[in-house]
């Protein structure tokens, strides 16, 4: 079998990274196999185009509309909560997330968390945190859990576990479970439920996401297949939903084109089976829920790019990861390259926001500007624009200020000074004829090898005439015709 | 300065000088595409919702619980969950004794904490209300309340849903302005659109993942 990626023992770069994953044959097949499908199942879903694109507007609209508005709607959306009994924190950073989440947790002394799918924990890299205070926190999105068992992180938003085949989930269980091996998927899901209901029962806390904050309701939305988000809200005595500032949204009808949007677009499907619209802790009179609701406001960094009108569009996101399913780069190298929580497009603009350019200097420049991420965005964010936008960023020389956080990670003296001589040449005619008279007559002295292009490819020769010479020679033969 | 304080200046800074966008929201756009006759809305809602596992009955308003015996019987089951205070749970048990079943009629009837166990390994089935449904992703709605407590539709294998044909929207939509939404939530509004599914493995279906591995909704013919 095929070395895996575990992206928690991983130190080195994109490129790195990008070979391993290029060269790891199992894992191309996996990805390719299901991002073929995913592709399949949204443009089925998405029969009418003019229906798509006017949806597509609207969501884009509404995105944009609540982020002008942003700051009043999370002190309405934090009273509306508030009302309803439900408990909001803010944090600015993610230790600040974890101390908030922790805190609730001792305050019940609690030791058990179960947790629904939510990436922004995946942010806070909660369960790490927990742990080395003593509190166990088990994922329970079967995808979550079966990464979560092996000691790795997510490899897609939408699809955790994306990366492994059915043969390399069975021997899983069967050495973390110590149950048969199998290749039937339907087995291998029971055996994720048995173990996971104990979970469910037993725990202190539930801790979840949030796809949609209504401020006009006080209303967290939460939308997924399985029921663990379910009962990650309903079974537990306290309730945690943790979510990044954006998510927030102006009215409760606005979420009808969104909610489309996102589910078609994720997986193909009209909706998913559960849609959870969670207002409130348990009533007094009420018997089952959770007494206690809390909902922490999480920013790591996404007030930076608020900050810049271009680049908050980044903000409109919907983490539905389509961008991801038909980005020709992700297909190829999968989530795990990315060494980040968020892969893929999406993960290229937005986390340059929240680690720094420094520790991700690759990522803008990991895309081809095909634009097919642009042109699946459902809330059409401007993805190969923005792309560009960071890479305009990343090579900014420190006395020209940076716009985004560590911006200028690949400023280099020498870069620039080519690039300065390189200009000078092509807008001098004089310099431009005798630099091409010398490459075609010394062409031969071309050196081999020229950095990372000779490594895949031959290299480049000038030709032995110039298009010009060419060309004036064509016209003087054909009397200038 | 608090989290707070410092998130909510940092945002306004970046406001500075611009207006907000108007709300320009285009209700056409999520409604007209999405509108049925009304003799279609339910064969649109039994399309969807069979294409994904859920079994659908069309019975009378009166004799449904004749049905609910049947599919108890025919899975063999011991148990069946019900919301004691609520109309169609006043019913139910009117009538389960004439019923001939052999299946226990269990109350929702006390705090969860009280048989959490219970609750979580030994009912069979349950049996809820709606408030309705939509045509146009095949969902149904579940409003819990203190008489039909939210994991009543979400722990037992099986759950049963009730279901007025007059009740079916066409789509989310029309269903809100319909029943008017915003003026107030219950703690856990639901869309239920299945039985529990994933496809997280190799992206193959499977049902019963978390939630109820069956979904059988009753639609009562009372229009």
């Amino acid at each position: 079998m095929s070395e895996r990626i575990p992206v928690t023992e991983l130190t080195d770069g994109f490129r790195d990274r990008a070979e391993v994953a290029l060269a790891d044959g199992q894992l191309r097949t996996n990805f390719r196999t299901a991002m073929d499908s995913l592709m399949k199942k949204r443009a089925d879903a998405f029969p009418d185009e003019e229906e798509r694109e006017g949806l597509r507007e609207l969501g884009n609209r509404i995105k944009a509309r609540a982020l002008s508005r942003l700051p009043d709607l999370l002190e309405q959306l934090e009273a509306k909560l508030t009302d309803n009994g439900v408990k909001v924190h803010w944090a600015e950073t993610t230790e600040q997330a974890n101390e908030i989440v922790h805190g609730i947790i001792q305050a019940r002394q609690g030791s058990q968390v179960v947790k629904g799918k939510s990436m922004v924990s995946e942010e806070m890299e909660m369960n790490d945190y927990l742990a080395e205070r003593g509190v166990e926190c088990l994922e329970s999105d079967m995808g979550e859990y079966i990464v979560q068992l092996d000691g790795e992180k997510p490899s897609h938003i939408i699809m955790p576990a994306i990366h492994k085949n059915r043969s390399q989930v069975s021997k899983l269980f069967h050495d973390k479970l110590g149950v048969e091996e199998t290749d039937d998927v339907n087995e291998l899901i029971q055996i994720g439920r048995r173990t996971l209901r104990r979970k469910f029962m037993e725990a202190d806390v539930g801790v979840s996401g949030v796809n949609f904050a209504i401020a006009e309701t006080g209303t967290l939305l939460l939308v997924e297949n399985e029921g663990n988000g379910r009962m990650s809200t309903t079974a537990p005595p306290v309730h945690i939903a943790v979510t990044g500032i954006e998510k927030v949204v102006e009215n409760l009808r606005d979420v009808v084109p969104l909610l489309s949007l996102l589910t078609r677009s994720a997986l193909g499907q009209p909706i998913t089976t559960y849609v959870n619209m969670i207002s409130g802790p348990r009533k007094a009179d009420e018997l089952d829920g959770p007494e206690e609701v809390h909902l922490v406001l999480l920013d790591n960094g996404r007030s930076g790019a608020f900050a810049d009108a271009q680049m908050r569009q980044t903000l409109n996101c919907i983490r539905c990861g389509a961008c991801m399913n038909h980005c020709p780069v992700y297909t190829r190298v999968g989530g795990h390259t990315y060494g980040e929580v968020y892969p893929g497009p999406i993960g290229k603009i937005i986390t340059p926001h929240m680690v720094g350019l420094h520790q991700v200097p690759d990522h803008p420049s990991a895309s081809s500007l095909c634009g097919a991420c642009g042109d699946v965005c459902p809330v059409k964010i401007p993805i190969p624009e923005l792309l560009q936008r960071l890479r305009q960023e990343n090579v900014k020389s420190p006395a020209e200020g940076a716009k985004v956080k560590d911006g200028g990670a690949k400023y280099s003296r020498k870069e620039r000074l080519v690039w300065r001589f390189w200009r000078t040449l092509n807008s001098s005619p004089v310099l431009y004829r005798l630099f091409l008279w010398g490459a075609t007559r010394f062409r031969k002295l071309t050196p081999k090898n020229v950095g990372p292009w000779t490594e895949n490819h031959t290299a480049p020769v000038p030709a032995k005439r110039s298009l010009h010479d060419l060309a004036r020679e064509h016209l003087a033969r054909n009397g200038g015709q | 300065m608090s989290a707070r304080s410092n998130i909510l200046n940092k945002l306004r800074t970046g406001l500075a000088g611009s207006i907000p966008r108007p709300d320009d929201f285009d209700e056409r756009l999520v409604t007209e595409p999405w509108q049925y006759a009304p003799e279609d809305r339910i064969t649109r809602l039994r399309n969807l919702m069979e294409a994904v596992h859920t079994e659908i009955h069309q019975v009378s308003s009166d004799n449904w619980p004749d049905k609910v015996a049947e599919i108890l019987a025919a899975r063999n089951l011991s148990n069946l969950l019900h919301a004691p205070a609520t109309a169609h749970g006043q019913k139910l048990a009117e009538y389960w004794p004439k019923s001939g079943s052999s299946a226990q009629l269990l109350a929702y009837d006390r705090p969860v904490e009280e048989w959490k166990e219970e609750l979580f390994w030994e009912v069979d089935a349950s049996i809820t209300g709606t408030v309705g449904a939509i045509a146009a992703t095949g969902s149904l709605v579940l409003w819990p309340d203190r008489h039909e407590p939210r994991l009543m539709s979400l722990l037992p294998p099986l759950h049963i849903a009730l279901l007025k044909a007059s009740q079916i929207e066409d789509n989310l939509y029309a269903m809100m302005q319909r029943q008017n939404w915003s003026a107030g939530l219950p703690t856990n509004l639901l869309l239920v659109s299945g039985p529990s599914k994933t496809a997280d493995i190799e992206q193959v279906l499977a049902y019963g993942a978390h939630g109820p591995k069956e979904l059988v909704v009753l639609i009562l013919e009372d229009v």
